[in-house]
């Protein structure tokens, strides 16, 4: 298996880099296994990773219907921040966070984890007080928020149109200086390698097309490779969440999936050192480390599993970006891609046991899985390990819809499409 | 994507609203079945594949539209007014008067 260290990345330059191991192994699918998770996305390995590291549950396989990390975590723009106002999600969210900022060493895996900082944007005298009513909320439970002038905002950020003229003038922003991004793939590819190497068998190309039963109870999956027995099954798929559990005769879900699209420039110099986002739409953007710019913003609003969007989102998106940056007017935009979240119905995650006996879900991301991806993987593991969720993922229940204990952050309502 | 509203002709979706899962039945609203309330509020049917939905022409005539299309591929299979095949209310009370 290959390490990484100073040496080694050493010793394979000298002999031309013939000498790298594949980071994880390419097993065939055994007939029974203690755990299968559904999906090898980052949530999916993570949660592999954890069940074998902190519960020492090895007996276990990851499904992948295509290769590993084609889904969402190769399409979401890598940003990842623990600002959010409802005690549930920042508690959550916080301990996301926190796994980040030992992630690379964990994993002995560079995740290029880059503490750039998240800047919201307020346009508006109530918006402000909003973003200071959220930073002190995340301030009372330990997490890093401030509030910025325009004139500091201008410093960090000398592209920003902050001038009065501006159609929607920045009156100031709330930064957590603790955020910013990560290398997407990276993070899938690290948790693979230290779930291989603690006897997970990644089975990539595996589609699941249905699931034994025994009355109630599920025992298992048939996939595309034969059927394959175990004690528990996990389901971690993303944007496919309704397709699955209809697999399962679960006609209906709390979600609805959408597409949501995404969009990279051609590279450029250091351009901006932050992630920042716009509050009077949704617009958000932060420059990779070859230089293009990310950038994303709205759902396209309608139900969609097609992974490609349509038109009006692109225009959407490039009108919000040139009303922060002008500047950007005639820099090209290199390619964008979409990808399929399943937005739950109060914008917040479930991970939960159930909902058969035998079965363990984890779903509703909307589209801020890829921050969550440590916590969502460190807590699932502990409620398949344990059958009962851990006191960071027990608020996100499949039935808090149906007692009266949604988490609505953005206090939308039950829209999917507006959060 | 181009939606053919009944009453206006194809035009670009920027032009309509979506309203959601079409299969859903708003219960009786003195019902105090719970579990009906939940299901209509909550539940969705998200198929990949034929969906049945309701979009609003709101940058047009403001019909309701019973929409069915694919959320694989995005084609529109059949547009039709949510009540009944008929032109919007309000136009045929003025046609009536003239």
């Amino acid at each position: 298996m290959a390490e990484y260290s100073a040496f080694s990345l050493l010793a394979n330059a000298l002999k031309g880099n013939k000498d790298w191991k594949p980071a994880w192994r390419k097993p065939d699918p055994k007939a029974s296994y203690d755990v299968i998770i559904i999906g090898g996305g980052g949530h999916g390995l993570a949660t592999a990773y954890y069940l074998a590291k902190e519960h020492g549950i090895t007996n276990v396989a990851v499904l992948e219907k295509g290769w590993l990390g084609s889904g969402n975590v190769g399409r979401n723009t890598t940003a990842v921040r623990s600002n959010y106002l409802l005690p549930a999600n920042t508690r959550f969210y916080e301990h996301s966070m926190k796994l980040w900022e030992g992630l690379s060493h964990e994993l002995n895996y560079n995740v290029m984890f880059s503490q750039r900082g998240c800047l919201n944007l307020a346009h508006t005298p109530a918006q402000f007080d909003d973003y200071a009513r959220r930073g002190n909320a995340m301030r009372h439970l330990g997490v890093d928020a401030e509030l910025m002038t325009p004139a500091q905002i201008k410093r960090l950020i000398p592209a920003l149109d902050i001038s009065d003229s501006a159609r929607f003038p920045v009156i100031g922003g709330l930064m957590q200086r603790r955020a910013g991004t990560a290398r997407h793939d990276a993070v899938a590819w690290g948790y693979a390698r230290g779930a291989d190497r603690r006897g997970v068998d990644i089975i990539e190309n595996c589609e699941v097309t249905g699931f034994l039963r025994d009355g109630d109870r599920v025992t298992g999956v048939s996939t595309s490779r034969g059927d394959i027995r175990a004690k528990k099954v996990a389901v971690a798929v993303a944007g496919s969440t309704g397709r699955v559990m209809q697999l399962a005769g679960i006609e209906t879900m709390p979600i609805e999936s959408h597409v949501l699209q995404a969009f990279v420039t051609e590279s450029l110099k250091p351009f901006i050192d932050t992630v920042v986002t716009f509050g009077m739409g949704h617009f958000y953007m932060s420059q990779s480390d070859k230089g293009g710019l990310v950038y994303g913003g709205d759902i396209d609003g309608y139900n969609s599993y097609a992974q490609r969007g349509n038109l009006p989102i692109v225009d959407e998106v490039m009108s919000e970006m040139l009303a922060l940056f002008p500047g950007l007017a005639r820099v090209r935009m290199l390619r964008s891609w979409g990808g399929v979240c399943d937005m739950s119905m109060d914008g917040s995650p479930i991970i939960t046991t159930g909902p058969l006996p035998g079965m363990y879900l984890n779903c509703g991301w909307c589209y801020g899985g890829f921050k969550a991806t440590p916590a969502s993987g460190w807590t699932f593991a502990w409620t398949i390990a344990k059958d009962e969720p851990h006191d960071f993922n027990a608020p996100f229940t499949l039935d808090r819809f149906y007692r009266g204990l949604v988490i609505d952050d953005k206090g939308q309502g039950a829209n999917p499409r507006l959060h | 994507m181009l939606i053919t509203c009944p009453y206006c002709g194809p035009r670009d979706v920027i032009e309509f609203t979506y309203q959601g899962d079409g299969n859903r039945e708003r219960p009786d609203p003195a019902s105090q079945n719970f579990e009906a309330w939940n299901a209509y509020v909550y539940d969705r049917l998200n198929p990949a594949g034929d969906h049945n939905e309701i979009w609003q022409h709101s940058g047009g005539c403001r019909a309701h539209l019973r929409v069915v299309r694919n959320t694989l591929t995005h084609e529109i299979l059949s547009v039709a007014f949510v009540r009944g095949d008929h032109a919007p209310a309000t136009r045929r009370k003025a046609e009536d008067k003239a």
